[in-house]
């Protein structure tokens, strides 16, 4: 390596590669972590696209019908629109989102309310005293676009529509808005946090290290769900910015003892004892000249946990604790795809996972081939 | 070389070629087929410098290299006994691996597993190889520790390397690859991370037992003077070629090729003194006559020199915890004084651990000392505080003794030589310390293309050379060179030892040449002061103590050095 370093740089070169620009070059010949770099770059591309609102702003637009179809499939077998006019005539509730009983157990009321409701006047809903609200109701119902409520639903989306008939493909996109937004600034955050915190424990050791050590030794101890419940609690309130600071707070451990054990490698090396003998100060040499030797590691570690915290947004999500109900994640589809299993209506789970599974191989192969690229041989 | 008999023959190499993969589309031919043969009972010495292509060699002999990246070109033969190596199946080699032939590395407590006995790795290569019950292998293992000299082989074998000394466990290495009772020994550069006495008796060793088991041993090493004391025949190998090979005699006393005759001469020697060491480049342009008769250099003191340093009593020591509050004592420096004279060298000379780095470190500041005074201007530098210090950190530099490791990898050249003017202030601006950066570029030989570029471009000397020029951008009074020369090649140490000698003579500075090579310390300083176990055993000018050593130690020390050829007789005992 180092000799062909040297031939190559013949006597007219001025500038010559560093180190970043020989790693690159390894990755350039790494055809798997070009192409996850490709997928990751695509998935970075969505999410500032939905971020500025240039695609997927209109999510929670009610499109489509009800559990519409994936349009390669053709409009749902059981649910036909001619179907669906003749039993929202039949039964106004049933376009509120019980149409279909699968249960099969029988109503023996229904004959009596289908006969209360035909006696019944239109207008009124299903008793004789009037709505005191209806006029307001009417109101608010024409600000909020009656017109597109009364424009006829799309029989099928392309990859079908949930519960409220939104398109399942743009709630995947802004889905991968939120998780990735999630994932890169927790793991962001994490990394600062573990690489400031693991450089003073490692470079100053004695007491400094000790400190660090003690508050790692608790926050470790402590199982990890219960730790980002409890904090969850404390936070007390629902928001993309509390699954960060859940995420980032309770992440940087990992972080800190790798970072901790360079840093103790890197400050007896002799080329910060050089440093020291020209008069740097610590804080030029723990961030001048250790940090850019070790922030290969802070960088596999970076991409690592954007993996790490984009699943667990997932399970937090899932389990109720993650993002609020007016914003879409990955793991909120999830959550709702449980119900939606029953009901045989895979699209929703899959998109949430083929998407989620696309972009934590494709970062985690990403993290392979940095490492192997950023493996500074050349020392 | 001399023709012989076939049956005399052990290892015939014929046109090995080796290639190394660099990167996708380039080949590094390291070996580029040479021939030569190993005779039965005797002990051919492998010189060149690094990247000759010596360690490869032996690497295929052995049938060590790694297969992802490297080929042997087509045509090469290594005959061990008529059989060609390089066509043995794994299985075969092996079985000759460890048996027929063996091996030393340069490294012995990186050989050694740390976590077994020494009896547990001897044992598992006698029941491996030879077959032996545990029981036969035990009592083999103490005999053969024995025979390598080791005191009290029976309560040894069950000691973990750890608690040998380095020597100690290079002997270990050395019982382990002669327990098969192999025909051909390698050894690769043996004695090289060893000290001076160490050394002595490790060489005396291997003569010894190739001597008695009559096996033949093939010696790497990159040192002519160890060659001159063990050698039968000498190959000298440059850039993957041989540039001469033949009786160690005829090398010694009538070398024909250039490089040779550099090789002989570059190092600096106990005998001569000469103003500047001849470079290889003299030799390889043909003009040895001039290098032969350059006038000597007088060194020492008189007394009334300037005085520009004075350390007095320093004492350093370390403490290590031992059992749950007590703590041990390890006194690494301890009263040590002495004056540095200005526009003069000191050398300070002492085997590993002799407590002569730690000295230099303390002087830098770059640990606390435990008690003394450095006096520097009248002041002194131990007891200032950090801020009071930093005018007179410019004024005291270091120069490490591993260029590869010394240079930040993320820095260029540009950016390092520009550091520590910018933390210093020294200097107006950008400009002033972009020229000043050239300027210094040019002092220590380096073409100004280099400013762009990054240490790993460069080779191990022009690497020390950069970091030279680093500590000649603060203009320092003292320079500290601690081992400075010691990783570098024979040929690029003397140009070094040369720019370091002129660096004196025109900028007048104070050197404290730190080095554990009595003849590089002969060449280079005015006073020499001997370290042991961190005591001074004896300080005085540099050809009193070459000429007559009082301390014990000092004479221990000066008759451990390898001196080469000395002659048929010099070496007589052993021919």
């Amino acid at each position: 390596m180092i000799q062909t370093a040297t031939i190559d740089a013949g006597p007219g070169h001025t500038e010559s590669p560093g180190l970043w620009v020989l790693a690159w070059r390894r990755f350039r010949h790494d055809s798997v972590g070009l192409v996850s770099l490709y997928v990751a770059a695509f998935f970075l591309a969505l999410m500032a696209a939905s971020a500025a609102g240039l695609i997927a702003s209109d999510w929670g637009k009610e499109v489509g019908v009800s559990h519409a179809p994936p349009g390669f499939m053709g409009p749902g077998t059981t649910v036909t629109p001619t179907q669906r006019a003749a039993m929202s005539s039949a039964s106004p509730e049933v376009s509120r989102g019980k149409e279909r009983d699968d249960s099969g157990i029988v109503d023996p009321l229904a004959d009596v309310l289908v006969q209360i409701r035909a006696k019944a006047p239109p207008g009124s809903v299903d008793t004789d005293v009037a709505d005191p609200l209806a006029d307001v109701l009417a109101e608010i119902r024409g600000q909020s676009g009656s017109a597109a409520a009364a424009e006829a639903r799309a029989p099928t989306l392309i990859f079908g529509g949930d519960k409220w008939g939104r398109d399942v493909l743009k709630k995947t996109i802004k889905g991968t808005e939120t998780s990735m937004s999630v994932g890169l600034a927790a793991a962001a955050l994490a990394a600062l946090l573990g690489t400031v915190f693991g450089a003073l424990a490692g470079y100053y050791g004695r007491w400094v290290d000790d400190v660090f050590n003690w508050f790692y030794s608790v926050f470790t101890s402590i199982p990890y769900l219960l730790l980002i419940l409890s904090i969850a609690a404390v936070l007390n309130q629902k928001g993309t910015m509390t699954v960060i600071l859940i995420l980032g707070l309770t992440g940087w451990t990992g972080i800190f003892r790798l970072i901790r054990a360079e840093y103790m490698k890197h400050k007896v090396r002799e080329y910060v004892q050089a440093a020291d003998a020209i008069g740097a100060s610590n804080t030029r040499r723990m961030f001048v000249h250790i940090l850019p030797n070790v922030s290969h590691v802070v960088l596999v570690q970076l991409s690592l946990h954007v993996v790490l915290f984009i699943k667990s947004e997932v399970v937090l999500s899932f389990l109720g604790f993650g993002v609020g109900v007016d914003t879409v994640s990955w793991g909120s589809m999830l959550n709702e795809a449980q119900s939606e299993l029953l009901l045989g209506n895979w699209w929703q789970l899959a998109a949430a996972t083929i998407a989620m599974a696309m972009l934590v191989t494709a970062f985690g192969l990403l993290t392979d081939a940095l490492r192997d690229a950023l493996d500074p041989k050349l020392k | 070389m001399i023709p012989m008999r076939s049956d005399d023959i052990l290892v015939a190499i014929h046109g090995l070629r080796v290639s190394f993969r660099v990167d996708r589309t380039t080949m590094f031919e390291a070996v580029k087929g040479i021939g030569f043969d190993i005779p039965v009972n005797s002990t051919v010495a492998l010189v060149g410098e690094s990247g000759s292509g010596k360690s490869v060699t032996a690497l295929a002999i052995l049938g060590l290299l790694p297969k992802e990246n490297s080929t042997i070109g087509p045509g090469s033969r290594i005959l061990y006994r008529d059989r060609n190596l390089l066509e043995l199946s794994q299985g075969e080699m092996r079985k000759l691996r460890g048996c027929d032939i063996s091996m030393i590395f340069q490294e012995p407590m990186s050989s050694l597993n740390p976590v077994f006995t020494v009896g547990f790795q001897i044992t598992e290569v006698l029941t491996e190889h030879a077959g032996l019950t545990n029981r036969q292998a035990r009592a083999r293992a103490v005999e053969l520790l024995r025979e390598v000299g080791i005191p009290e082989p029976e309560a040894k074998i069950d000691a973990y390397p750890f608690q040998l000394s380095g020597g100690q466990q290079q002997r270990v290495m050395i019982a382990m690859a002669i327990a098969c009772e192999p025909k051909l020994l390698i050894a690769d550069e043996p004695t090289t991370a060893l000290d001076v006495t160490i050394q002595k008796q490790i060489l005396d060793l291997i003569a010894d037992l190739q001597k008695r088991r009559r096996m033949s041993v093939l010696f790497i090493t990159h040192d002519l003077a160890v060659v001159g004391e063990i050698a039968d025949h000498v190959i000298v190998m440059r850039d993957g070629e041989i540039r001469e090979q033949g009786p160690v005699h005829q090398i010694f006393e009538a070398p024909r090729d250039g490089y040779t005759q550099a090789l002989l001469l570059c190092r600096p020697q106990l005998a001569r003194r000469p103003k500047r060491l001849p470079v290889i480049d003299d030799f390889l342009n043909r003009a040895p006559a001039a290098a032969q008769d350059a006038p000597e250099r007088s060194r020492g003191l008189r007394g009334d020199e300037q005085i520009v340093l004075e350390a007095r009593h320093i004492g350093k020591s370390f403490w290590s915890r031992e059992g749950l509050f007590g703590q041990r004592e390890f006194k690494a420096v301890q009263d040590v004084s002495f004056k540095l004279a200005m526009g003069k060298t000191l050398g300070l000379v002492g085997e590993s651990g002799s407590g002569k780095t730690t000295v230099g470190l303390t002087l830098m500041r770059l640990h606390d000392a435990s008690s003394g005074e450095v006096l520097f201007d009248g002041k002194d530098l131990l007891s200032m505080s950090p801020r009071e210090a930093m005018q007179y950190k410019r004024r005291i530099q270091i120069i490490f003794q591993n260029p590869y490791s010394s240079l930040n990898p993320r820095f260029t050249v540009g950016q390092i030589l520009m550091e520590p003017m910018q933390i210093h202030r020294l200097g107006s601006g950008e400009q002033e310390h972009r020229d000043m950066a050239y300027a210094m570029l040019e002092k220590v030989g380096l073409p100004g293309a280099s400013f762009f570029k990054y240490p790993h471009e460069f080779s191990g000397g022009q690497r020390q050379r950069i970091a030279i020029a680093r500590c000649l951008t603060m203009k320092p009074d003292v320079l500290i060179c601690d081992e400075s020369v010691s990783a570098l090649d024979v040929s690029v140490q003397a140009q070094v030892l040369n720019l370091l000698q002129d660096l004196q003579d025109e900028l007048g500075m104070s050197y404290i040449f730190i080095s554990h090579d009595l003849a590089v310390v002969k060449y280079m300083a005015d006073q020499v002061m001997v370290m042991n176990e961190g005591k001074i055993v004896e300080i005085a000018n540099s050809d009193e103590i070459y000429l007559r050593p009082q301390h014990p130690y000092t004479k221990k020390l000066l008759s451990s050095i390898p001196r080469g050829w000395r002659g048929p007789g010099g070496n007589g005992d052993r021919l």
